[in-house]
């Protein structure tokens, strides 16, 4: 499918994204400055990671107000799909996009560092090349990761099958070691109801080659771009 | 008119800063601190003149952008 990637001021994984999505699609996807308003021939809306607006009131704040999420709430509305990484992720919840927030991390420490992920359900369009219960390893970098949402959102997400990965040890365990950040249920990711759109906190972009370390988070890619 | 708008984190909604500035307040002998909640303080300078209207547009600019209400709650001062 052919992809987008919106770049907001402060924001500064584009390029990696880039990377990863063209690696896998061998399509160059498309750089969408946050004042555009036009997202034709767009299907898939990459939201990166970084600190856009200099994470000035709260993180994503800024960005989750600005013209292009207008654009951005339609091209969901009509079903279409959406990633959003790191800070992607917490601009998805700070526009109403994904329930809950990204809360400052337990430890009150900026975590960069490599984590394992488990693959929740395998049968969404984003994790159709993994296998449901499999853990993959993906990099950290940021500071406020701690998910959270009241205690009735958090039991609709895990009933309705919305938790798309969990924080675990490299065996698939989602010990309390684990959830270096403190999320709520161990939860390090979501999807919408209607599973098109994804958020996640780590950035499975930065291990697409083997010369970046490893290659776990290219099956994420290599589904998107077959779908 | 001059409104102030404070957002503090919930109560239940874990504080880590909060947590933070007492442990460092206890590391300063400082003794009897039973809890630290830390928040922001937004002030506004608005043309409006109605005490009332202005209440109610920085309690609407509240809700839309100053306070995430999934985790925040806010109070506004008017003068």
């Amino acid at each position: 499918m052919k992809a987008g990637i919106v770049v907001f001021p402060g924001i500064n994984r584009e390029r990696d994204m880039a990377i990863a999505l063209e690696r896998s699609s061998g399509v160059k996807p498309r750089m969408i400055w946050h004042k555009e308003t036009d997202l034709s021939g767009i299907d898939l809306v990459v939201i990166p990671g970084g600190f856009s607006f200099g994470d000035y009131l709260r993180c994503g704040a800024m960005a989750a107000r600005s013209p292009v999420m207008r654009a951005i709430q339609d091209h969901a509305a009509r079903g279409g799909y959406i990633l959003g990484v790191c800070n992607g992720f917490q601009i998805l919840t700070e526009a109403g996009m994904l329930p809950g927030a990204l809360l400052r991390n337990a430890s009150l420490r900026f975590l960069s560092m490599d984590c394992h992920l488990r693959v929740e359900r395998a049968d969404t369009t984003f994790t159709a090349r993994y296998q449901r219960g499999q853990t993959f390893r993906a990099v950290m970098a940021h500071g406020d990761g701690n998910y959270i949402a009241d205690t009735d959102t958090l039991d609709r997400l895990e009933g309705g099958n919305l938790i798309a990965f969990r924080y675990a040890d490299a065996a698939g365990e989602a010990t309390p070691d684990a959830n270096r950040n403190g999320s709520a249920r161990a939860i390090a990711g979501i999807y919408s109801p209607n599973l098109r759109v994804l958020g996640l906190m780590p950035h499975p972009e930065d291990l697409v080659d083997p010369l970046m370390g490893g290659a776990d988070g290219k099956p994420l890619f290599d589904a998107l771009a077959a779908a | 008119m001059k409104a102030t708008v404070t957002v503090m984190l919930k109560t239940g909604v874990l504080d880590p800063q909060g947590k933070a500035i007492a442990h460092a307040l206890g590391t300063l002998g400082f003794t009897g601190v039973n809890d630290v909640r830390a928040g922001k303080v937004i002030e506004l300078d608005l043309t409006e003149t109605d005490p009332g209207k202005a209440r109610a547009a920085a309690e609407d600019m509240a809700r839309k952008l100053l306070a995430n209400g999934v985790i925040e709650s806010f109070r506004v001062a008017v003068e």
